[in-house]
């Protein structure tokens, strides 16, 4: 019996080397370049971690296609976090000390990013994550950069479409999460920027099955709009909520429903409902000017024939972050101090989630344009002009 | 006072739902002894059974409807014959741990089925809100409360006037007693699981318009529904209705008048006070006759 395993693991160890052997093309002159990747690939927040582990792996193969970076093939390890800290911290921790990792992109969560810093920042590894909570970047942290687009942005765009509009208070909704309370936070502190007030903040619980008690209160104080800040299926629940009490004011969601899903779950209630999103979900919509339109294109074009999947816009944090990464590593000679300075000197980087201009002040990089208004019209997004 | 009203509205929706939970423990309670905390899974899988023969197969609702409640009921039935019948020393702590597992199970048998996403259904009626002196009052909502008034004139009549019904009270009343006059009392707690599920999917069935419905959705219905119970009094079904509809309208005025992060807690506190001060319920076994 033992025999006979250690002869099938012999049996695994050889073919393992053939197959490696044959993936490996003989023309590389350099040393690979490994790169880590850590996100939640299973778990709660799958639909985050799967989309960025495939995209990061698109843009990884596409560069070994056209020759690898200074003639160094890149090679990915991947790790998934289920969406847990400690296995965060678990996987950081092996790709470091065991895979000898140049820079590590991931996790896809604020709460696993957050774990994991602490290890980067001692390493002296630079670190990219695709989480968006605005703690990750503020204070700045020399090795911590992020791709995905910051609260604070989004409550903004928020703001300001509803300067426009001449809206002046507003009655807000969070869900009990970390989500809703960062939402939260930002709503209470920018409202003051833009002339709104804030007359009613009421939460919900995410499992909640009737939000009419919390909307009869902020009927009550009659403001000009409400806002609703949580991630499905709750905010769908309050779509339902508002159009059956017949409210008419404008209810305003935030960009945690951008998805398809919120429109099939709130059903006829999500019409009219307004929202920031990533340019991701109306690509086809932005005029052709936008520099952003041809990158989007393409890259849902490549990933939806890759993975033979509809594209998310998540993905998009990994495809940014890696294409980021190839841009610092270019030249660096694989010294992760060097790389480090290399991300704080993108500028000007037009990626899938919107244009990066890093700078030692900055380890986001995005400007407000990372986010339009859009509009829900007959079950469709519909781009609304500034 | 328009609040109000709207308070009220919201709450006695939620509490009809509680109460037609509470119905399901409360008369499984009476025919075996036994608490089953699968309960609120049972909520689940009526509220995805429905979409998924309703929204998924486009059968016509009412055809849905017997099919969710038929199925639902089956898996009641299934559970009794393997898990529960077949204990050997059938302890009712043992019998309860039981119950929490098959919950879990259950729970990861929906997730298999229907997936992590939540989804939802149309409401039944085509009908849009009423408003009712500033209020606005679902039709969804009445559907829940006729349903729920359909049930308990249903159980009346079937404790009252069938033989059925009156054999399985005297089986709540003295297993012994009534297996020893000819009522086969093994078939009494099968049926009674069978109902008891079957109500479970009622509400699950009537909930699935008014939220989203997802695998992990039955636990706290079924905490809440459990709660409604012992509020009432456990094996009465009065109480239980009372217990519901009590609960439903305090989470609403909690959230209205107080805090709206305070609506779990609500259920809970009472919970605890109930315990403490009346163990019995409000409409406890001791205090009134169950029907």
């Amino acid at each position: 019996m033992r025999y006979g395993r250690s002869v099938l693991l012999t049996a695994c160890v050889v073919l393992a080397l053939i197959i490696g052997g044959i993936s490996v093309p003989a023309c590389w002159s350099q040393d690979t370049y490994k790169i880590g990747g850590i996100f939640s690939i299973t778990g709660r927040a799958s639909f985050l971690g799967d989309p960025e582990k495939k995209s990061l792996e698109m843009v990884v193969d596409e560069i070994n296609k056209n020759g690898g970076i200074d003639g160094h093939p890149l090679e990915a390890v991947i790790y998934d976090s289920e969406g847990d800290p400690t296995k965060a911290v678990l996987a950081a921790n092996k790709l470091i000390s065991k895979d000898g990792v140049l820079a590590v992109i991931g996790p896809s969560l604020t709460p696993t990013t957050l774990a994991i810093i602490p290890i980067f920042e001692k390493a002296q590894i630079p670190l990219i994550s695709c989480a968006a909570g605005i703690k990750i970047t503020e204070p700045v942290k020399p090795y911590v950069f992020k791709t995905a687009q910051s609260d604070m942005l989004a409550v903004k765009t928020v703001y300001t479409h509803m300067q426009s509009k001449g809206i002046k208070t507003v009655g807000i909704l969070t869900v009990e999460d970390a989500f809703g309370e960062s939402g939260k936070e930002q709503l209470l502190k920018q409202a003051p920027e833009f002339g709104i007030k804030v007359v009613q903040a009421e939460t919900f619980g995410g499992k909640d099955t009737d939000m009419t008690a919390q909307l009869t209160k902020i009927r009550a104080v009659e403001p000009n709009a409400i806002i609703c800040w949580g991630t499905n299926p709750g905010p769908a629940v309050v779509a339902k909520n508002v159009q059956q009490m017949k409210l008419d004011i404008p209810l305003y969601q935030s960009h945690g429903v951008a998805s398809p899903k919120f429109i099939e779950l709130a059903g006829d209630a999500a019409n009219g409902n307004l929202l920031p999103t990533g340019k991701i979900l109306i690509a086809q919509q932005l005029p052709d000017s936008d520099p952003q339109k041809q990158v989007l294109l393409d890259y849902i074009n490549q990933f939806e024939k890759l993975y033979s999947m509809p594209v998310s816009g998540f993905g998009g944090y990994a495809y940014d972050a890696m294409h980021i990464l190839a841009r610092a590593l270019e030249g660096s000679g694989g010294e992760r101090d060097k790389i480090r300075e290399g991300i704080e000197k993108v500028s000007g980087f037009t990626g899938v989630t919107g244009t990066f201009n890093f700078t030692p002040e900055d380890h986001n990089g995005l400007g407000s344009d990372a986010f339009v208004m859009v509009n829900i019209e007959n079950g469709q997004w519909k781009l609304l002009d500034e | 006072m328009q609040e109000l009203l709207q308070y009220f509205f919201s709450g006695i929706t939620n509490g009809a739902i509680y109460a037609i939970i509470a119905l399901g423990f409360s008369m499984l309670y009476n025919a075996t002894g036994l608490i089953n905390f699968a309960q609120g899974e049972f909520v689940m899988l009526g509220a995805l059974g429905l979409i998924t023969f309703w929204r998924g197969l486009e059968l016509p609702l009412p055809v849905a409807f017997v099919a969710t409640v038929a199925g639902v009921s089956l898996v009641g039935l299934v559970l009794e014959r393997l898990a529960i019948r077949s204990v050997r020393k059938p302890h009712p702590i043992v019998l309860i741990i039981i119950t929490v597992g098959a919950s879990i199970l259950l729970r990861g048998v929906g997730m298999l089925q229907w997936g992590k996403d939540a989804h939802s259904a149309p409401s039944f009626s085509r009908l849009s809100s009423f408003e009712l002196a500033g209020a606005t009052l679902l039709p969804q909502t009445l559907w829940i409360l006729g349903s729920l008034l359909l049930i308990v004139l249903g159980l009346q009549f079937f404790y009252k006037k069938t033989l059925t019904g009156k054999a399985m009270q005297a089986c709540a009343i003295s297993k012994r007693a009534a297996s020893l006059l000819g009522i086969p009392s093994e078939r009494m707690v099968l049926l009674a699981f069978a109902l008891s599920s079957a109500m479970g999917g009622v509400g699950g069935i009537l909930i699935a318009p008014i939220t989203m419905s997802s695998y992990d959705m039955g636990t706290m219905l079924g905490l809440k529904g459990f709660c409604a119970a012992m509020l009432g009094g456990l094996g009465s079904s009065w109480g239980s209705i009372v217990g519901g509809l009590l609960l439903g309208i305090l989470e609403a005025f909690g959230v209205g008048f107080v805090s709206s992060s305070l609506r779990d807690a609500i259920a809970f506190i009472l919970l605890l006070l109930i315990l403490y001060v009346r163990p019995t319920g409000i409409l406890g076994a001791k205090a009134v006759q169950r029907f």
